[in-house]
C-alpha cells in the first residue's frame, strides 16, 4: 500500500459468479470506512460465461485515474481469471484464489493462497451462489484497516432481506478460512505457496494505438 | 445536516439527475452500457408519478420524448452509439421546432455495434453534427459521478431556458464507475416551463429575441401552438418554405439563440494553467488520467496545466485562447482518432503545437501514456 493510503484490488472470475456485486460491496464497505473509492469493471457481452473483472481502488487521497493497472490484491475465481490477471499482481501483492478451480502455477514476486471458497459455500452454506461473498469475506480479512463491520453492512444493503442471514454467514465463513490458513491450520483443499523471492515483475501489456502524425507535423 | 456519501453508479445519478430535475417522463430502448439509466427509472418514474415507457426502438424513443415535451412534461432519453445514430433525425426535429428535451449519450466502441462494453469518445463530433442541417447544440460531458448527476440538471436547465435538445454525453467508463458521493437536491436550482409573458391573442404577434427566448407554451395550453419540421415564420409559427428571407431569419436564430449565450453555457475546468508550458485538453474519463499525469509531471518540476471540458459544445474556443497564448505545446488525449483535437487546432491556430493522443480499442487512455507524450515534448523543448 502506497503513503496516501491506495489500495488496489482485482476480483475477476467469469460472468455470472458475481464478480461486480462482490466487488460493488467492498466498494460500499469502503465508502462506509470513510475512505475515497472508486470501481470499475470490465465485462464481455455475454450474460454468462465470458471474462469478467471489476476493480476497486481505495485510498485517503482524492482518486484520478479510476483503473488498476497492478493490484496489491487480486482475487481470481476461475482458471482463466487466474491465467490472465494473477499476473497483473504488484511484487509483493497477494493473490487469492479459489483452491478448487484453478490450478495454479508459481507466479514469481506474488504471494498465492488458494482456499476453498466453492466448496465452503456448497458444502458448509448450502448455495453456490454465495461462493463470490465467502471469497470477499476472506479478501477483506487482508485489509486491516477495513471494519468487518463494514463489510457486513455493505453485504446486508445489497442483497435481497430474505438472503441477508445467508450472506452474512458467508462473510464469516471466509474470514474463517483466512483465520485458519493464517494460524496454520489445515484446511481440505487449500494451498498455500509464498513467494520465494521477488523476481521482477514483468509490466502490464498496454501498447498504445500507433496513429499517423498530427496533422501539424506533416 | 450533511447528506451521508452513498456508493453510486454514474448511470444511476443521472437518472436521480433527471428526477431531481423535474424530468417526468423517459422513453426509451435499452442499450449497453446505457441500461441502467432506462432500469432505474422504469421504477423511480412511476414513484414520482411520472411515466416510463419502453419503446420498439429509439426513433419511436426519440418521438416520444418530443411529444412529452410538447405536452409541457420535461423529458428525457437514454440510449448509446447505435440508438444515438438512430435518434438524431428527430434530434433535428426538435432544434427546429424548438422543443426542449435531454438525450443521455453512453458513448461506447464503434462503429456499428462496435465493443458494446467498453468506453469511447467516438461521438463527439456526431453529438454536434449528427443531424441534418444548421442547427446549434448544447453538449455536456460528465468526468465523475457527482457530475453524472449535476451535469443531468443542468441539461434540463439549458434545455428549458434555450429551448433546445441538449446532450449529456457520458461514456462507459463514467456511466458504469462507481464513486462516494452525495446527491444533493435541496442545492439545485431548477428552470420552470411556465408560460410567454403576453397575452394568448398577442402570441402571434409577440417574438422571441436572442436576449429574451418566450417559453414554449404546451398543447392543451391557452396558447395556439404549432410545432413542425419545416422551416416556419418565427413570428406567426406559420409553414413557410417559399420565402428565402424567412428561412434565413429561422435558420441564424437557432444558431445564434445558442451562440450568442455562449459564456453563460460554455464551462471548463482550468488547473494549473497560469503558469503552464504544457498544456492538456481532455474532456469526460479521460481528464481524469490527463489530470493523474499532470499531477505526476508538476511532481517531476514540469510546469503541465490541464483544460477540461464541461461544456463541450459550443467549444470552448475562449480558454484554448487563453491557453494558447502562453503554452508551447496543448495534448489532446481522447478515446478517438482526432474529432476534438481538429477543434482545438482550428482554435489555437498555430500558436502552440497541438499533439493528439489516440485510442480507440476500448480501454481507456492511461496517465503513463500521457506522461511519455509530456516526455516527449518536454524534451523538444528542452532541445531547442
Amino acid at each position: 500500500m502506497a503513503d496516501d493510503g491506495r489500495l488496489e484490488v482485482r476480483v475477476s472470475g467469469s460472468g455470472g459468479q458475481g464478480i461486480l456485486l462482490a466487488a460493488a460491496v467492498l466498494a460500499d464497505a469502503v465508502a462506509a470506512a470513510g475512505r475515497e473509492v472508486v470501481q470499475t469493471q470490465s465485462y464481455g457481452p455475454e450474460a454468462r460465461g465470458g471474462a469478467s473483472q471489476a476493480e476497486v481502488i481505495a485510498s485517503l487521497e482524492e482518486i484520478d485515474y479510476p483503473e488498476v493497472d497492478l493490484a496489491d490484491l487480486s482475487l481470481c475465481l476461475s482458471q482463466a481469471a487466474f491465467d490472465k490477471y494473477a499476473r497483473l499482481t504488484r511484487a509483493g501483492g497477494l493473490v487469492l484464489y479459489d483452491s478448487g478451480l484453478v490450478d495454479e502455477m508459481e507466479i514469481p514476486g506474488r504471494r498465492l493462497r488458494g482456499l476453498p471458497f466453492t466448496d465452503t459455500a456448497v458444502h458448509d452454506l448450502g448455495a453456490k451462489v454465495v461462493t463470490n461473498i465467502v471469497s470477499l469475506g476472506a479478501l477483506c480479512a487482508f485489509v486491516p484497516w477495513l471494519p468487518p463491520d463494514a463489510v457486513d453492512g455493505a453485504v446486508a444493503a445489497r442483497v435481497p432481506a430474505r438472503f441477508k442471514d445467508l450472506n452474512l454467514r458467508a462473510l464469516e465463513a471466509g474470514r474463517r478460512l483466512v483465520e485458519l490458513a493464517e494460524a496454520g491450520i489445515a484446511i481440505e483443499g487449500a494451498e498455500d505457496h509464498d513467494a520465494r523471492g521477488a523476481a521482477p515483475v514483468a509490466e502490464a501489456e498496454d501498447r498504445p494505438i500507433e496513429c499517423e502524425p498530427c496533422a501539424d507535423e506533416r | 445536516m450533511p447528506q451521508p456519501r452513498k456508493l453510486v453508479q454514474g448511470n444511476e445519478a443521472v437518472a436521480e439527475g433527471a428526477i431531481a430535475a423535474g424530468a417526468r417522463f423517459f422513453a426509451g430502448y435499452p442499450i449497453t452500457p446505457s441500461t441502467e439509466i432506462a432500469e432505474i427509472l422504469s421504477r423511480r418514474m412511476p414513484e414520482v408519478g411520472g411515466s416510463f415507457l419502453q419503446m420498439e426502438d429509439e426513433i419511436a424513443s426519440m418521438g416520444a420524448v418530443i411529444g412529452a415535451s410538447l405536452a409541457g412534461v420535461k423529458a428525457l432519453t437514454a440510449t448509446s452509439g447505435p440508438g444515438f445514430s438512430l435518434m438524431q433525425e428527430l434530434i433535428g426535429y426538435a432544434a427546429m421546432a424548438q422543443v426542449p428535451c435531454v438525450i443521455v449519450d453512453v458513448m461506447r466502441g464503434g462503429p456499428s455495434t462496435g465493443l458494446p462494453t467498453d468506453p469511447s469518445q467516438g461521438d463527439v463530433m456526431q453529438s454536434r453534427w449528427g443531424t441534418h442541417g444548421e442547427h446549434s447544440m448544447i453538449v455536456l460531458v460528465p468526468s465523475t459521478v457527482l457530475e453524472c448527476f449535476t451535469l443531468t440538471v443542468d441539461a434540463f436547465n439549458l434545455s428549458e431556458q434555450y429551448r433546445t435538445p441538449v446532450i449529456v454525453l457520458s461514456d462507459a467508463m463514467v456511466g458504469h464507475m462507481r464513486e462516494a458521493v452525495a446527491l444533493r437536491v435541496e442545492d439545485l436550482r431548477l428552470a420552470r416551463r411556465g408560460e410567454p409573458d403576453c397575452d394568448p391573442d398577442e402570441y402571434d404577434t409577440v417574438v422571441s429575441t436572442l436576449d429574451h427566448i418566450l417559453p414554449r407554451p404546451d398543447l392543451g395550453s391557452r396558447f395556439r401552438v404549432h410545432a413542425t419540421g419545416l422551416v416556419y415564420n418565427r413570428r406567426s409559427g406559420a409553414v413557410d418554405t417559399s420565402d428565402p428571407e424567412v428561412a434565413a431569419d429561422l435558420g441564424l436564430y437557432l444558431r445564434e439563440k445558442i451562440y450568442h449565450h455562449r459564456d453563460a453555457i460554455v464551462r471548463v475546468e482550468e488547473v494549473g494553467t497560469e503558469d503552464a508550458e504544457i498544456g492538456l485538453f481532455a474532456y469526460g474519463s479521460v481528464a481524469r488520467s490527463a489530470r493523474a499525469a499532470m499531477k505526476a509531471a508538476r511532481k517531476k518540476g514540469v510546469r503541465v496545466g490541464l483544460l477540461r471540458p464541461i461544456t463541450l459544445w459550443p467549444f470552448p474556443t475562449g480558454a484554448v485562447d487563453r491557453m494558447a497564448e502562453h503554452v508551447e505545446t496543448i495534448i489532446v488525449p481522447e478515446m478517438n482518432i482526432r474529432q476534438m483535437a481538429w477543434e482545438v487546432q482550428a482554435a489555437v491556430a498555430g500558436r502552440a503545437k497541438v499533439v493528439d493522443l489516440g485510442r480507440v480499442d476500448g480501454r481507456l487512455i492511461t496517465p503513463a501514456q500521457i506522461e511519455e507524450l509530456i516526455d516527449r515534448e518536454v524534451d523538444h523543448l528542452r532541445a531547442r
